[in-house]
């Protein structure tokens, strides 16, 4: 069983302290949801969790080990606030990308296009796309990719109702298939049959 | 996926998007073509003067066009989120980032050696030196967009980052400039210039293996924002 645990972390940001002592653990077959209000700490979390940042105090361990001496990089995948797709490049060429970087994972590029309801939009430059499918080609980088740990930012930012019914049925089942999703949201979450922890930070 | 394959994708990625962003990265180039072009209009009709100076007209242009062109480097990739996505590639981020100063040497660099022939001529520089100012070219570019790379990186997330990297860089672009300036001259005397080039070359050799990794933890820096 995969476990991302994370023991007594503290960040400080400009002299406030954003958070201090916190510890979790998320298992595979859970998600995590972090709530809490404008720069509470949840992106500051998140980024700490991918290695951006340093903590000042305190580890975040995958399988037992920190995560930048092992194989967190191989199984984890990362959507924040900024999509991470170039402009310039088609959906197409955007996706090949991603999976250069990765390993290739379960669906293919045609397949992942389907389950994004982008199909036929192969040879579309980015920037001629919405801003809500722009967000869901950035989620898509998810699928094509072999990971484990799903840790999104935001995700449902500029999707609309669909898009959010599409991609919440996309996590339940990545977390079904003994995956895990860390995630923020400030719009109402439903993940059906799914073992959601919460915690909010003040 | 192999490094390997990441490494290649990564070139063809950019330049791919160097060709869809053809204007904004033919700056470099008409900046190079430019400065070179007004040196005779401004000199007169002195044409010893101008043949004397040729060497280090061309490769003072070629070192300001090549500072011209690095903020580009990261910029947009930074901006766009692309750069975390490569952080978080589990392929050695030196790798990656070699694979985009390789490609940005292609779209900047090697614009200039293959146009430098020409200008040359312009400036009346003696044919037995154009060789030798193409060999230093060729082994003095990469080298400048190598060391131009840890700069970026380290003042990709400044907002204003363009006269501290001009400050942080052009110290270290001198040697180039000595080494490659002085052959090309001794070339025009008819004097062997071997040992300049070789030492060129060594700066090359040093800089492709000592410059991705500092500009790798740079770039991590950068995004601890």
């Amino acid at each position: 069983m995969l476990s991302l645990e994370v023991k007594n972390l503290c960040c400080i940001r400009d002299d406030r302290v954003l958070f201090d002592n916190l510890s979790f653990n998320v298992f595979s077959g859970q998600a995590l949801l972090l709530e809490g209000q404008n720069g509470s700490g949840k992106s500051s979390l998140l980024k700490i969790l991918c290695g951006f940042r340093e903590p000042d105090a305190g580890e975040v361990l995958w399988r037992g080990v920190e995560i930048n001496n092992g194989t967190f990089f191989e199984q984890m995948a990362y959507v924040g606030h900024l999509d991470g797709v170039k402009k310039e490049l088609t959906v197409l060429e955007n996706l090949k990308i991603a999976t250069a970087l990765g390993k290739p994972g379960h669906y293919s590029i045609e397949e992942t296009l389907e389950k994004v309801y982008l199909s036929g939009y192969d040879d579309v430059l980015v920037q001629s796309l919405s801003a809500g499918q722009k967000r869901r080609l950035s989620l898509a980088r998810l699928l094509i990719t072999d990971n484990k740990l799903w840790i999104l930012d935001e995700p449902f930012t500029s999707l609309d109702k669909e898009g959010i019914a599409i991609f919440e049925a996309l996590m339940v089942d990545h977390i079904a298939r003994e995956g895990m999703v860390v995630l923020t949201s400030h719009h109402d979450i439903t993940l059906h049959g799914i073992d959601v922890q919460t915690i909010r930070l003040a | 996926m192999t490094l390997s394959n990441a490494f290649i994708a990564i070139i063809r990625r950019d330049l791919v998007l160097a060709y869809r962003r053809r204007a904004e990265v033919a700056n470099p180039l008409l900046f190079f073509v430019l400065v070179i072009t007004l040196f005779p209009l401004g000199l007169g009709a002195q044409t010893k003067l101008l043949q004397a100076m040729a060497p280090g007209i061309i490769w003072i242009a070629a070192l300001l066009a090549a500072m011209l062109s690095l903020d580009s480097l990261f910029r947009s990739d930074f901006d766009d989120g692309s750069l975390e996505q490569f952080i978080l590639s589990p392929h050695p981020l030196s790798v990656l980032i070699l694979a985009k100063i390789v490609a940005h040497w292609l779209v900047t660099g090697l614009p200039l050696l293959l146009i430098s022939p020409l200008l040359a001529i312009f400036l009346g520089m003696p044919e037995q030196s154009v060789p030798v100012l193409l060999w230093t070219l060729l082994l003095g570019t990469p080298v400048l967009s190598l060391i131009g790379s840890i700069g970026v990186a380290l003042t990709v997330g400044l907002r204003r980052g363009g006269m501290i990297l001009a400050l942080l860089v052009l110290p270290l672009y001198i040697p180039v400039l000595i080494f490659a300036g002085n052959a090309v001259e001794m070339a025009g005397s008819g004097l062997p210039v071997g040992a300049q080039l070789n030492i060129l070359a060594a700066i090359l050799f040093a800089a492709l293996v000592l410059a991705p990794l500092p500009a790798a933890a740079a770039l991590k820096m950068s995004m601890n924002g």
